[in-house]
């Protein structure tokens, strides 16, 4: 029996959350697999649901996120509309971004959200600005940077978080360890066993968390965050995870990862194993559970009719925004 | 009117910006205590504004750019400082696929207000690393705006005019141009991007030139006036946006044009302007366009190779003749 010092509001919250991003991405590969996902098929979130939704449930609307080529979760998890993202996976003129950036550029900045990211690793120093920008203005708030494994082989890593270190910024680096990047194996490229290890060399605390575990990363989160608000300055925490669908969709993710992995990690299920804790402990009954499943179903299902019921931009709206108009 | 040499004419438009507006922060290299960088020019601002507005960074020109990024997003207007332009190669990732996009690809959410300076240009055999002029890769990203001043007033009015604009730009001052001396008004005034400035008044041949340049084209005209030949010396002075309108009218009156530029010939901001002159003032040309640039070399370290490879004002003087077939 789990120890458990969240209210049960905020448990089922964080059910519902995952729940949400889960069934998001399944629709998002069926819309990709018939053909509606223009360009290139987005990278799922499928099985990493623990990592967004613990460290966002932490957050505010007025603290910052960013993130990489796997987004969609990230996004969910930080507030912005499921209708919307799933406009702007469809190129629509309703989108976040009215039809600009698509699945690797989703930008929010109602929300905090400042943007996924095409480029591996990139988010990292924007993150770092946005902690600057919030000590400078005299707030609170913070910044939080997800990114993956691969990310941590990147220059902007080391610069980023030596930066943040040094000035004290309040940022948190979240490194998503899913154990592959792209089709690599992290253990074939990485010089440390955990990426956690690297906080050492720039002086701030390095956590390991149980990736699958809403509730440890989200206890690992609130103690980075509060660090962060108090003005302690940077942690990095490493969430040890795993994707349960290829590096894309229509990847089947199986010819570069052994099966026994796959089906271990597979059993270690982010939502399910938030269910049976919240079953156990009496919280929630079955019955209260199958709601929140068809309220999500249904919310999803809105969405993808959101989409799919908006225009496409008009073409000559290509050359707008390249600029901001002095007015 | 009183006079200051370029260096204290940027110092002191960063000074009043940084008066003028409490969003305004410095963020480079060797910023700490009162020596303002390496070329001097922020003398003294750290003194003024203190260490949290004008940081002392790293050597992490990734890092720079992307926290000014952040910073900008959120609500700040950074200038961001790259010690000479050479090393903005580090940068150019969140240079290119960031800061320049991010309006863009936000769907127009974003308003990235933030400067990016970079000295360029050779400056008595600084050599390879330190000499080098890269502002055509940038006219060749849609987003930025660039600024190439190449007097004390034009500095100063540029730079101000730069950290109003709610777009990002790159300011481009020359290195060695740091002393050269010139008249400044006291009062407050604004050098608006996008409007060239017809440096001399002439008749018979158009030499259009930027930042060191225009120098030389002065000198080189008061050569050729003695030798009865009439130049006007039109000064884009920002590159992006491109004041296509007093080049051509220029053109109109004299027919002949002459571009000098210090970067290498291929591929640079010539090739540009001779492509706008053959599309929009083709009827008012009496001979082929001629540019006098940098030779397609590196900069080379010894004094006799680098001036070799430069343009000088007799390279200049022997293409005015040239156009005119008077060589």
């Amino acid at each position: 029996m789990i120890e458990i010092s969240l209210k049960k509001e905020q448990l089922i919250e964080m059910f519902r959350n995952m729940l949400r991003i889960r069934r998001f991405e399944e629709k998002v590969s069926e819309l990709c697999l018939a053909g509606k996902i223009p360009g290139s098929s987005p990278h799922l979130y499928i099985g990493e649901e623990a990592v967004a939704v613990g460290i966002c449930a932490n957050l505010r609307k007025d603290d910052y996120v960013t993130s990489g080529h796997r987004a969609h979760g990230h996004c969910i998890a930080k507030g912005v509309r499921m209708d919307k993202l799933m406009a702007e996976l469809l190129g629509k003129r309703d989108g976040c971004n009215g039809g600009r950036g698509g699945t690797m550029h989703i930008v929010d900045l109602s929300v905090g959200f400042l943007g996924a990211n095409g480029i591996v690793g990139a988010g990292i120093p924007i993150a770092v600005g946005a902690g600057l920008s919030a000590r400078l203005r005299g707030t609170d708030q913070v910044a939080v940077c997800f990114f993956g494994d691969g990310a941590a082989n990147q220059g902007t890593f080391h610069e980023g978080i030596n930066m943040a270190a040094v000035w004290k910024l309040p940022v948190i680096f979240v490194c998503e360890n899913n154990l592959y990047s792209t089709w690599t194996p992290v253990r074939s490229v990485t010089s440390v066993e955990d990426i956690a290890e690297r906080a050492k060399g720039y002086g701030i605390p390095g956590i390991i968390v149980d990736g699958m575990d809403v509730i440890k990363v989200y206890e690992a989160g609130r103690t980075a965050i509060q660090r962060a608000r108090e003005g302690k300055g940077p942690t990095l925490i490493e969430c040890k995870t795993y994707r349960f669908t290829g590096h894309y969709v229509g990847d089947p993710g199986m010819e570069y990862r052994p099966r026994e992995e796959i089906e271990a990690w597979m059993k270690r299920d982010p939502i399910k194993k938030l269910q049976t804790v919240l079953l156990e402990s009496k919280q929630v009954s079955m019955d209260e559970l199958k709601k929140i499943e068809e309220q999500v179903a249904e919310e999803v299902e809105k969405a993808v009719e959101y989409a799919l019921n908006s225009p496409f931009p008009s073409p000559e709206e290509a050359i707008e925004n390249v600029f901001c108009e002095i007015r | 009117m009183r006079e200051l040499s370029y260096r204290e004419a940027i110092r002191e438009a960063m000074f009043e910006e940084m008066r003028r507006d409490k969003r305004v922060i410095a963020i480079g290299q060797g910023f700490m205590g009162s020596r303002g960088g390496p070329h001097f020019v922020f003398k003294g601002l750290q003194d003024e504004f203190g260490a949290e507005r004008v940081r002392d960074a790293p050597i992490s020109e990734s890092a720079i750019i992307g926290c000014a990024l952040g910073a900008a997003l959120t609500g700040m207007k950074p200038l961001a400082e790259i010690m000479f332009m050479d090393w903005i190669t580090l940068a150019m990732d969140q240079i290119v696929n960031h800061v320049a996009k991010m309006r863009y690809v936000s769907g127009g959410q974003a308003e990235v207000s933030m400067v990016i300076r970079a000295p360029l240009g050779a400056a008595a055999s600084a050599g390879p690393h330190h000499s080098q002029c890269f502002e055509a890769w940038f006219i060749h990203v849609p987003g930025l705006k660039v600024a190439v001043p190449s007097t004390p007033y034009d500095a100063k009015g540029l730079l101000k005019a730069a950290i109003r604009d709610k777009n990002p730009v790159l300011y481009l001052d020359h290195k060695a141009l740091m002393g050269i001396k010139g008249p400044v008004p006291e009062e407050e005034y604004i050098v608006p991007l996008g409007q060239a400035d017809v440096k001399r008044k002439g008749e018979d041949v158009t030499i259009v030139a930027y930042s060191r340049m225009v120098h030389l084209a002065l000198a080189a005209a008061e050569k050729l006036e003695s030798q009865g030949i009439s130049v006007e010396v039109v000064d884009p002075r920002t590159l992006v946006p491109f004041d296509k309108q007093t080049l051509i009218n220029s053109v109109k009156k004299t027919g002949r044009v002459v571009i000098v530029h210090e970067a290498c010939r291929t591929g640079g901001v010539a090739g540009e302007i001779m492509a706008i002159l053959m599309e929009e003032a083709f009827d008012y040309l009496d001979a082929p366009p001629v540019r006098v640039t940098g030779l397609d070399t590196p900069i080379p370290f010894s004094p006799p190779l680098e001036k070799y490879v430069l343009p000088d004002e007799n390279k200049i003087v022997d293409a005015v003749k040239k156009i005119l077939g008077k060589l």
